[in-house]
């Protein structure tokens, strides 16, 4: 019975997956190979698509960046440090925030984040750090920026590489631990010897998703970035390439005729990418030893 | 040896006159592990009640004594392993060669480099290969060492363990994929490694098939050499075949605590105890 069950629910997942896959694939199609002078803007699809890869995996690489260390010593507290009420309190507290509609952090992002960051941090890294392609040009006034939108997204991603490298380090077989406090460790070094090998993988697939939560992020970025064409590397300026999704979301409402197998297009490379990602997850996590199996 | 005083620097001995007491009296009587009026809890309930116990350097104890009557407990208070358990506390003194364990200045941490432990169920690292398990304490320890240095150290700790013959062609592959007596005997080297002077052992061959459990008691008669051992155990037969000197817990009834009953020479224990609860006991006539 339950079988049988599941078993449906599993054929209808693959029939979903397989009809927006075709979906995608098909009206692509036309978008990518199609007559680009029925086309706004560019000549031909490469052109149209790079800049907006490019934005997607920057903002998404940035909010990694950001979340992952965060996360981690988050979890890492939460599992090991912080006293059991307080560790409770506190994973509430992040997994609330999963519970935050985007749109929310978009509008929070424009409105308290970028000017925080606008008046203190960025003139700073901008004067200190401007030899650097990422911090230099002019400063944006409204911190409507990169660097504001990969922040944006870090928090986003922050609950669920906590809640899942919580999860593996709270694992963390007792014997492990106890046989690197045996041996004279510190609470530090057995987090190093036991707890974080063994959360390795649990650590990785937090990230991945994470990050597959950042690359399809779509209401967020739209409200923070006024987006330009081209590949922009300073992540301060006004100057930003757009993401994917946001793109869409942007140009969507408008587009007519091939413009819109043209975003349908791009949608698919999103798709891509995040498979992508996916598997390259996979294959980290399955190489070397992966505490979760063992 | 350059690395064991390192390792005895990590105790802070004070001027304290409590600490320094050892110089001025009896020097010998001093020697080994002295435990002095010990109570052990978790939280409110008193686990092991009133223990005192003159542990000698460089010989085997054994403990034995029923279920639940608190030898892992007491043994765990020994390098203050007891203490990584929520709640857990312990009122008296441990000492070790004159030094109280437990004393305000001194760091649990430099306590376990003392006093390593072996524990019931192997527990090598399993992401680290061979090597780096025994070498897991040392790299604590002291910092960098040369790969010619911790070489010589895995070798030298993995003949000390009978396992170098074993491995010394897979040093580099994972812990975990040798046998449970192997990792035993690999627990063994991580621990004496780092060259403790005491090592505690809870059950240590429990988990393991008659030929592994004979390896091991061989080899715990080679380490006395070096090394003061505490064993717990539940095999009557091993306690009366590898120490010296073994100690009866019991304990009265749930919820009471467990009491040391007597120690004495294990000949003694096993042939004519002074006690009529431990003649019960090693004699099978118990409960
Ligand atoms: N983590 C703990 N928290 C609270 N009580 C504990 C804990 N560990 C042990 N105890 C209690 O302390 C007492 C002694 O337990 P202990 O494990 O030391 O016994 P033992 O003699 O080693 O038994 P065994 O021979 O079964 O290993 C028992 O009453 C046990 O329930
Ligand atoms: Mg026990």
């Amino acid at each position: 019975m339950f079988s049988g069950l599941s078993r449906a629910a599993g054929i209808n997942i693959l029939i979903i997956l397989a009809g927006v896959a075709a979906f995608l694939i098909v009206e692509g199609r036309t978008g990518i190979f199609g007559d680009t002078e029925e086309m706004s803007g560019s000549d031909n699809f490469l052109q149209y698509v790079g800049p907006l890869v490019f934005g997607t995996v920057y903002a998404a690489s940035l909010a990694l960046l950001i979340a992952a260390p965060l996360g981690v010593a988050v979890a890492l507290y939460i599992s090991h440090y912080a006293p059991r009420r307080l560790a409770q309190t506190l994973g509430y507290l992040v997994d609330l925030l999963a519970a935050i509609p985007s749109v929310v952090f978009g509008i929070w992002g424009v409105t308290v984040v970028a000017p925080i960051l606008s008046g203190n941090l960025y003139p700073s890294l901008n004067e200190n750090l401007d030899f650097l392609p990422f911090f230099s040009g002019t400063i944006s006034t409204s911190g409507r920026s990169m660097l504001t939108a990969g922040v944006v997204l870090a928090v986003m991603i922050l609950p669920i590489i906590t809640a899942i490298s919580r999860e593996s380090f709270m694992q963390t077989p007792r014997l492990h631990e106890e046989a690197s406090l045996a041996l004279g460790a510190t609470k530090w070094e057995m987090i190093r010897q036991a707890v974080l090998p063994y959360g390795r993988s649990g650590v990785i697939s937090g990230c991945m998703l994470g990050l597959g939560r950042a690359l399809g992020e779509t209401m967020a970025v739209a409200i923070i970035l006024s987006p330009s064409d081209g590949y922009f590397w300073s992540v301060l300026t006004n100057q930003n390439s757009n993401t994917i999704a946001s793109n869409i979301a942007l140009k969507f409402p408008e587009a007519y005729g091939l413009d819109v197998n043209r975003l349908i297009a791009t949608g698919l490379v999103l798709f891509g990418i995040t498979f992508l990602v996916n598997a390259f997850a996979r294959r980290i996590a399955n190489a070397g030893f992966s505490g979760a199996d063992g | 040896m350059m690395l064991s005083g390192q390792i005895t620097r990590g105790i802070p001995v004070t001027n304290d006159s409590r600490l320094s007491e050892p110089s001025q009296v009896d020097d010998h009587a001093e020697r080994g592990v002295v435990v002095a009026g010990l109570n052990i809890f978790y939280g409110d309930f008193l686990a092991v009640a009133d223990v005192d116990m003159h542990i000698q350097s460089k010989s085997i104890t054994a403990l034995i004594g029923p279920s639940g009557c608190g030898k892992s407990t007491f043994l765990r208070s020994l390098n203050r392993m007891h203490e990584v358990i929520d709640g857990a506390r312990v009122e008296g003194s441990v000492r070790l060669d004159g030094v109280d364990l437990y004393g305000s200045e001194v760091d649990p941490v430099a306590v376990r480099r003392r006093v390593g432990m072996v524990f019931q169920r192997p527990n090598p690292f399993p992401t680290m290969s061979i090597y780096d398990n025994v070498v897991a304490g040392i790299r604590l320890n002291s910092g960098k060492l040369r790969r010619a240095e911790t070489n010589e150290i895995v070798e030298r700790s993995l003949r000390g363990a009978n396992l170098w013959e074993e491995v010394k062609d897979r040093l580099d592959q994972p812990g975990s994929g040798l046998s449970g007596g192997q990792q035993q005997r690999l627990c063994i080297a991580r621990a004496t490694a780092v060259e403790p002077d005491v090592l505690l052992m809870d059950e240590p061959c429990s988990a393991l098939d008659p030929i592994s459990t004979l390896a091991i008691e061989q080899l715990m008669l080679e380490l006395k050499q070096n090394f003061t051992i505490v064993i717990v155990t539940h095999n009557m037969q091993q306690a009366a075949r590898v120490s010296d000197r073994t100690g009866f817990f019991n304990i009265a009834g749930t919820g009471k605590p467990g009491r040391l009953i007597e120690i004495d020479e294990t000949k003694r224990i096993f042939s004519n105890p002074a006690q009529q609860a431990t003649q019960d006991y090693v004699t099978g006539r118990f409960g």
